[in-house]
């Protein structure tokens, strides 16, 4: 059972950012020997006192105590001197230098206190790798080893400097099932060690393998403590993201509108043997109003290469789109936005927002753009729309004056939303709006989707989550080796083992 | 009991991979010995002992010179104050010397501290104010020649006797003779070799190279060892200008222009990534022998000098080809 006397103890922690309270007045506290979990949505504050207690930022207010001792750490070296060390998701150590200068760097043991002494540190590095189970060539390069291993490696060498606190920060999201077992066991054996391990992930199952107490942070405050063994998963989940879990399950439940009922108009969008040569094969796709398509495909089978002919980011070779009609003669990006058609890319931070400005300016730029530069927006109207889809989209922190690198992921995706929806498009093209977002964000931009479709605009959906595909599309679009292979009806019959198997066969059922 | 210890290989793995970490520095050997087996068979005498040692004695300067930059090249840094630096320290010594009268007892080790002052000074300019090293050592390169323009626009000769007869003296090795100044520049290799694969120094050298942000991370002195391995680069530029004095018995305001160049490229020839991280003070070693075969073989070819210059260019193009297809990194 844990010591009753914390190792660490942090009291009113307040850390802000222009315009955003990243924490606000948060407590916490950590036991030797326990696995402590610390949960939150992204923007909950997580990484903020994260960083807090390594040095990196400096909290406004609130102290932090360790082994009974005041602390106030400037830097990251700083803690680790005092025995706060982390082991980032990236590894940071050096893939030139071996495994063994890895783990001693900096304090190598040393003949006449000059010389590095190699073979003993071989010998001390193949002894600490043996107690997490490793047997590996101490002498080979640190980056001929995989990240898995990496990770182990960086512990190791954490724990030596008499760590009595060891952050571990998202470090199973690129782990595969077997290393991550390996990674549990390693820090059961810390845990039997009486060091303090601070464990962050978004996968709630290692959560409750693993975790012996849990912290939950929700929008910078303290939601509370609890022990794993006696919080549902469900109850994690509503404390994380605050409402009731009804409102995910509503979604689910959505009527479907009649697919044929849609398709019986003329579709607003046609395209007809698109295609582009080392992109994506000629395709033919037709995007009726209000109709939700859903493109899925394994990562690179073509599914962005598709939205991007159609934008007009790429240029076709052959084919033509045809809109409302008429068929577009020229096609880049301008005549598609000027047609009413918006794009949200995948990678929001350097195809989408400039993180430096703020949440009205992000929001309000392709507006303006498409006003020409030469008429702004009148200030009223503008903060008034700004206000408008701020509230509309639940963007938090609700403060059009906050940096959008200030943001966390999912607010940053709800800012380039709100962006492309003030143009009121008629075709919404979304790339994996929802990657690498928490549960609640994602929940939101699903269910504003739906309600924008229900509207009656046209939106297609690429994500690599078939789960997701199939909750929200009308049709699915299925792609392999850049060749649109089955446009599948998402009636009763289709299932993820369904698009599975014709992504995997290339044969589509019904066309 | 192990679950998992196969090696993977990701595209960053295979520049470390232990063995590809040692093909450029083989392919440098391989060139060194197929130049001499060549340069044998196609000339008299050229198999000599006392040619070899010849290279050594006209290059002496250049390996202490690319010596000092092997450890800035390992950090991921550049330095382009070294020729200037050396023609300081030529200027230094024969107008101290010659024009001034103090002893070379004094005038050496002032050279050479002022080789490590300034070196630490841009050192301390490029890591405090996150200035690129490229502009930091090229505001250097200019000030030292600069200053060798206010000592002197002319040649200045060294008459002194201690100049005069060590260039003269020679160390007797059975039949052959050895220069005081291959000496000198072999004792700069071995010390250099102990500093930057055997202290933390040198380690921390390396780490730096690999990914500086790791270091700092690691907690490693980043600050120090920057401004120390510019202390190290200036130290032994002025080494080499003091070794070139008694090359060429002058001190000349003129002398070692592009010759920074000259030594990054036997680095370089030598197996060193100029991204950082990886290489050795012995691919150095090779890498200048390969500049100064090449030098051999177009003088006993007949060739006019700049030729040497030519096969240099190719050579170098060939092993940054080479670098980038065992898998360098991307800057």
């Amino acid at each position: 059972m844990p010591d009753p006397q914390p190792i660490l103890q942090m009291k009113g922690i307040t850390k802000e950012f222009p315009g955003v309270t990243a924490l606000a007045d948060v407590d916490f506290r950590l036991f030797p020997g326990e696995v402590h979990a610390l949960m939150g949505e992204n923007g909950a504050g997580k990484s903020t006192l994260i960083k807090v207690l390594t040095g990196v930022y400096q909290a406004e207010a609130g102290e932090a105590v360790l082994a009974g001792e005041r602390v106030h750490f400037s830097s990251p070296l700083k803690a680790q001197q005092a025995g706060v060390s982390t082991v980032y998701q990236e590894v940071n150590l050096c893939p030139n230098l071996s495994v063994a200068e890895n783990i001693f760097i900096g304090r190598e043991p040393r003949l006449f206190g000059l010389i590095n002494n190699y073979p003993e540190m071989r010998r001390r590095a193949r002894e600490l790798l043996a107690r997490v189970e490793l047997d590996i060539d101490v002498t080979a390069p640190l980056a001929s080893y995989s990240l898995a291993i990496q990770q182990l490696i960086a512990i190791v060498r954490a724990v030596d400097i008499s760590a009595k606190v060891v952050i571990l920060d998202e470090p199973t999201s690129s782990l595969d099932t077997g290393e991550v077992a390996q990674l549990f066991r390693v820090m059961r054996r810390l845990k039997e060690d009486g060091v303090a391990l601070l464990f962050v992930s978004h996968f709630l199952e290692q959560i409750y393998e693993i975790s012996d107490r849990m912290t939950i942070l929700r929008n910078g405050r303290l939601v509370g403590e609890w022990r794993t063994s006696e919080l549902s998963r469900i109850e994690l989940v509503s404390r994380m993201i605050g409402t009731e879990l009804s409102v995910l399950e509503a979604l689910e439940e959505q009527p479907k509108r009649e697919l044929a009922a849609l398709e019986r108009q003329e579709p607003f969008l046609q395209a007809a043997q698109v295609g582009k040569t080392g992109l994506v094969a000629p395709f033919d796709l037709a995007i009726h109003r209000g109709e939700v398509v859903g493109l899925a495909g394994l990562l690179g089978s073509g599914r962005t290469e598709v939205a991007r002919l159609i934008f007009g980011a790429d240029r076709a070779e052959s084919g033509t789109v045809t809109i409302d009609g008429t068929p577009l003669s020229v096609k880049t990006p301008r005549t598609a936005i000027g047609r009413n058609i918006a794009f949200c890319p995948e990678n929001r931070k350097t195809e989408g927002l400039v993180e430096d400005l703020t949440v009205r300016e992000n929001i309000i730029l392709a507006m303006q753009a498409a006003r020409g530069w030469l008429r702004p927006v009148p200030a009223r109207r503008r903060d008034e729309l700004v206000g408008k889809y701020i509230e509309a989209l639940s963007i938090r922190p609700a403060n059009p004056e906050a940096l959008v690198r200030n943001l966390s992921g999912g607010n940053q995706q709800k800012v380039l939303l709100a962006r492309w929806l003030i143009t009121q498009p008629k075709l919404l093209i979304l790339d994996e709006p929802t990657r690498g977002i928490d549960v609640g964000a994602k929940a939101e931009i699903q269910r504003l989707v739906v309600s924008l479709a229900e509207e009656g605009m046209s939106v297609l959906f690429i994500s690599a989550e078939l789960e997701e595909v199939l909750r929200l599309s009308h049709k699915v679009g299925v792609l392999r080796d850049r060749r649109l292979v089955a446009e599948l009806a998402n009636d009763e019959s289709l299932t993820a083992d369904r698009i599975m198997q014709t992504i995997a066969s290339g044969e589509g059922g019904a066309a | 009991m192990t679950t998992i210890t196969s090696p993977t290989g990701t595209r960053l793995a295979k520049v470390f991979n232990s063995r590809q970490r040692y093909v450029p520095i083989l392919a440098t050997a391989a060139v060194l010995l197929l130049m001499w087996i060549g340069g044998s068979i196609r000339y008299e005498n050229f198999a000599d002992l006392q040619v070899l040692l010849n290279v050594f004695k006209d290059n002496a300067f250049l390996l202490v010179l690319a010596v000092g930059m092997t450890f800035v090249i390992v950090s991921g840094g550049i330095d382009l104050s070294v020729g200037s630096m050396l023609a300081l320290s030529t200027m230094l010594c024969a107008w101290l010397i010659t024009e001034e009268g103090w002893s070379p007892g004094v005038v050496i080790p002032l050279v050479l501290v002022v080789g490590a002052v300034s070196g630490s000074a841009m050192g301390a300019i490029i890591h405090f104010f996150e200035v690129p090293p490229f502009i930091a050592t090229l505001a250097g390169m200019f000030l030292a020649r600069g200053l060798c323009y206010v000592i002197s626009t002319d040649s200045i000769r060294i008459s002194h006797p201690f100049f005069t007869e060590t260039a003269t003296q020679m160390v007797p090795l059975g039949d052959y003779r050895i220069d005081p100044s291959v000496v000198t520049s072999l004792i700069v290799v071995a010390l250099a070799f102990g500093v930057l694969h055997y202290t933390r120094f040198g380690r921390n050298v390396y780490a730096i190279g690999g990914n500086e942000q790791s270091a700092l991370l690691m907690g490693l002195p980043v600050a120090a060892t920057k401004v120390g391995v510019y202390a190290v680069s200036g130290l032994c530029a002025t080494g080499a200008g003091v070794l070139y004095t008694f090359y060429t018995g002058a001190g000349y305001s003129n002398t070692g222009i592009g010759m920074e160049l000259d030594a990054i490229a036997a680095v370089v020839i030598g197996g060193t990534l100029l991204t950082g991280g990886s290489g050795f003070v012995l691919g150095t070693v090779l890498g200048v022998l390969v500049f100064g075969v090449i030098q051999t073989i177009i003088q006993f070819q007949g060739l006019l000098s700049w030729w040497t210059r030519i096969a240099v260019g190719a050579l170098l193009l060939v092993f940054i080809v080479l670098q980038r297809v065992i898998g360098a990194r991307k800057t």
